[in-house]
């Protein structure tokens, strides 16, 4: 095995390292690059190690959170589509087997069944994925939910920028454009709806309910984009705010 | 070195080092407290961890708070970790700390940064995967004779209906086959269905 220093001093040599690998084993690799040469003290190769290390991790985290940011978007608007698609296909057969009690090309059937195995996996990947990437806004929100709000962001920097009352309004653009040309009243939530928090809070709470979620969701998407580490107290202080919306009401 | 400090009548231990965010700041150390960071739980719960001067391997490094505890008072840290976003704020812990390496990558397959890290005296892990026990037998040929291993085992992500009790156990059998196995303390009452596997090579 050939050690990274090795291969030169800085973060290439890291990189280059990580990908050639090597067997784990215990050894005095700053003796070594000392022996060697490479280095005049172990602290010389601590200083160098430690500038090589954390811009190589660096390079390699900004690509994989850009990659694991893009999966996530492109697979939430892959799961909208496929949902699109089964309901439209489930009404034609519907409509079909209404008809003529029956759906005699066979295709049809397994193509239908293709669409919700591929929608399966795909929310399947959005659940294991979205908490990698925003931990706190899927603990709040559910992975699913998470990824449409990141993706209707335009990404999770984009989120995280936003005020509150953006994200509560996120996905309805139609309803505030309206709104705005002074023909409605401004929507009271936009995808966070589908939220058990807002949907099953009564008529007359709602608005409080998505934006008292709306305001964490916008502070967990910060947490996620700047520190990164899970915070269960979020969703405690979240559950005590909704639970006292709701007991204001009746 | 390691100090302990007295915050609300508790006893904490505490460490000498540039303040991350908002950790509580006493006689100059900072507070290490057991609710955020299982490894504080682990020593207010009386698990002796020598880790002044030591070369620490760190598994699950998080996005780096525990790590920088552990640099405060380590020769050497390096912090492997592989989910994106707590990485990235784990680089960036790293930039404080001038003796914390961190490591972008999957404990699963400790050959991938075998080239970079060194023979270690401690092997600290605290990764939520499955397969809790393998990760640490994969990473045992970089602890030295005599290390010790300190395995945070998480019940929950194992199997969500197992007593943790038997869990701890099988977690403790498997790490048998390469260590030898000391304890296993519960992190209770700072963390619910968590325990530290202490263990020697």
């Amino acid at each position: 095995m050939t050690p990274w220093f090795e291969r030169g001093t800085d973060a290439d040599a890291v990189e280059r390292a990580f990908d050639e690998g090597g067997e784990p084993a215990a050894r005095d690799l700053p003796e070594q690059a000392v022996e060697e040469g490479v280095f005049g003290t172990r602290e010389e190769y601590y200083d160098a190690l430690h500038e090589a290390t954390v811009e190589a991790a660096r390079r390699r985290v900004d690509d994989a959170v850009d990659t694991a940011e893009r999966d996530v978007i492109n697979a939430v608007r892959t799961l909208e589509s496929l949902n699109e698609q089964l309901n439209e296909v489930d009404e034609r057969v519907r409509d079909w087997r209404d008809e003529t009690g029956r759906v005699p090309v066979e295709d049809v059937v397994e193509a239908r069944e293709a669409l919700e195995e591929g929608r399966d996996e795909t929310r399947g990947f959005i659940e294991e994925r979205t908490p990698e990437l925003a931990p706190n806004l899927s603990n709040l929100a559910g992975p699913v939910l998470a990824a449409r709000l990141v993706a209707l962001a335009g990404g999770l920097d984009e989120l995280a920028r936003m005020p509150s009352s953006t994200v509560q309004v996120l996905g309805a653009e139609d309803a505030l454009f309206r709104h705005l040309r002074g023909d409605a009243p401004p929507p009271k939530h936009g995808v966070i709806y589908v939220h058990p928090y807002v949907r099953e809070t009564s008529a007359d709470e709602r608005g409080s309910a998505a934006r008292a979620l709306a305001g964490k969701l916008t502070i967990a998407a910060r947490v996620d984009r700047y520190a990164g580490d899970l915070r269960p107290e979020l969703a405690d202080e979240l559950d005590e705010k909704i639970e006292r919306i709701r007991g204001r009401d009746g | 070195m390691m100090r302990w400090v007295e915050v609300d009548g508790e006893r904490y231990p505490a460490t000498q080092g540039e303040q991350l965010r908002d950790e509580r700041v006493v006689d100059g150390a900072r507070v290490w407290h057991p609710r955020r960071s299982k490894a504080a739980a682990a020593l207010v719960k009386d698990v002796e961890m020598p880790l002044e001067d030591a070369r620490v391997l760190y598994l699950g490094g998080g996005a780096g708070t525990t790590p920088s505890y552990v640099a405060d008072l380590a020769r050497a840290v390096y912090a492997v970790e592989f989910a994106p976003s707590p990485a990235k704020r784990m680089v960036e812990v790293a930039e404080t700390r001038d003796r914390l390496f961190p490591i972008f990558a999957d404990a699963r397959d400790p050959s991938e940064y075998a080239p970079v890290v060194e023979e270690v005296d401690i092997l600290y892990q605290d990764v939520a995967t499955r397969g809790q026990a393998e990760v640490a037998v994969k990473n045992a040929p970089f602890l030295r004779d005599g290390g010790r291993a300190y395995v945070v085992v998480k019940a929950r992500s194992e199997d969500v209906t197992a007593e943790p009790a038997e869990k701890y156990e099988e977690v403790a059998d498997r790490l048998g086959d390469v260590f030898d196995v000391d304890r296993t303390v519960d992190l209770s009452p700072f963390y619910d269905d968590h325990a530290v596997v202490v263990a020697r090579r």
